[in-house]
């Protein structure tokens, strides 16, 4: 899993049928010291988060669906979590 | 599988509901020597590890198998804690 910082929302009206009502949000991940690294993704968002905050991102086909609740999305990242702090000791 | 060192843990209260109950370690994957290699990473413990120790992890969906039948959303998890490497 990757920790990265919400950053914007996408719209999509024409859409894959799995992703009815699915909320997708674009993310880029960070490193340790919140600096960015590497390119945004879009994620589902099955948690709730919202622009700004550091979430918890699953990078992976199969966890990102389940995480969606549907079997055979055709999805590859969702946010499973929202960071309330990371202790780490370097 | 890979090593890597146990540097930190994520504190999520919000979160998938499978998640719950879960520790969330932050990994530095490790070189056979030692040394760092690539980017951190966070991953489930199935391993009961802790920070400062070295353990394995693997990557992708296998790392929700040792919580089976619960379907954990991860990508990465700890299985092992490492005693020692001996390169020969």
């Amino acid at each position: 899993m990757q920790l990265a910082r919400v950053v914007g929302t996408v719209v999509a009206t024409q859409k894959h049928a799995k992703f009815g009502g699915a909320k997708l949000l674009l993310v880029q991940p960070v490193g340790l010291d919140d600096e960015p690294r590497g390119t945004a993704l879009l994620a589902v968002d099955s948690v709730g988060a919202g622009v700004h905050e550091k979430v918890l991102v699953v990078i992976e086909g199969r966890a990102a669906g389940e995480a969606l609740g549907r079997k055979g999305a055709p999805v590859d990242a969702a946010i499973i979590g929202i960071v309330d702090h990371v202790d780490a000791v370097e | 599988m890979q090593l890597a060192k146990v540097i930190g843990n994520v504190v999520v209260t919000r979160k998938d509901d499978n998640l719950h109950g879960i520790k969330l370690m932050v990994l530095q994957p490790l070189a056979p020597d030692g040394r760092a290699v690539g980017r951190t990473l966070v991953a489930v413990d199935a391993a009961g590890a802790g920070v400062g120790e070295t353990v394995f992890f693997v990557r992708g969906k296998e790392a929700s198998f040792p919580f089976h039948p619960t379907e954990v959303p991860t990508d990465a998890g700890i299985v092992g804690i490492v005693d020692e490497i001996d390169l020969g």
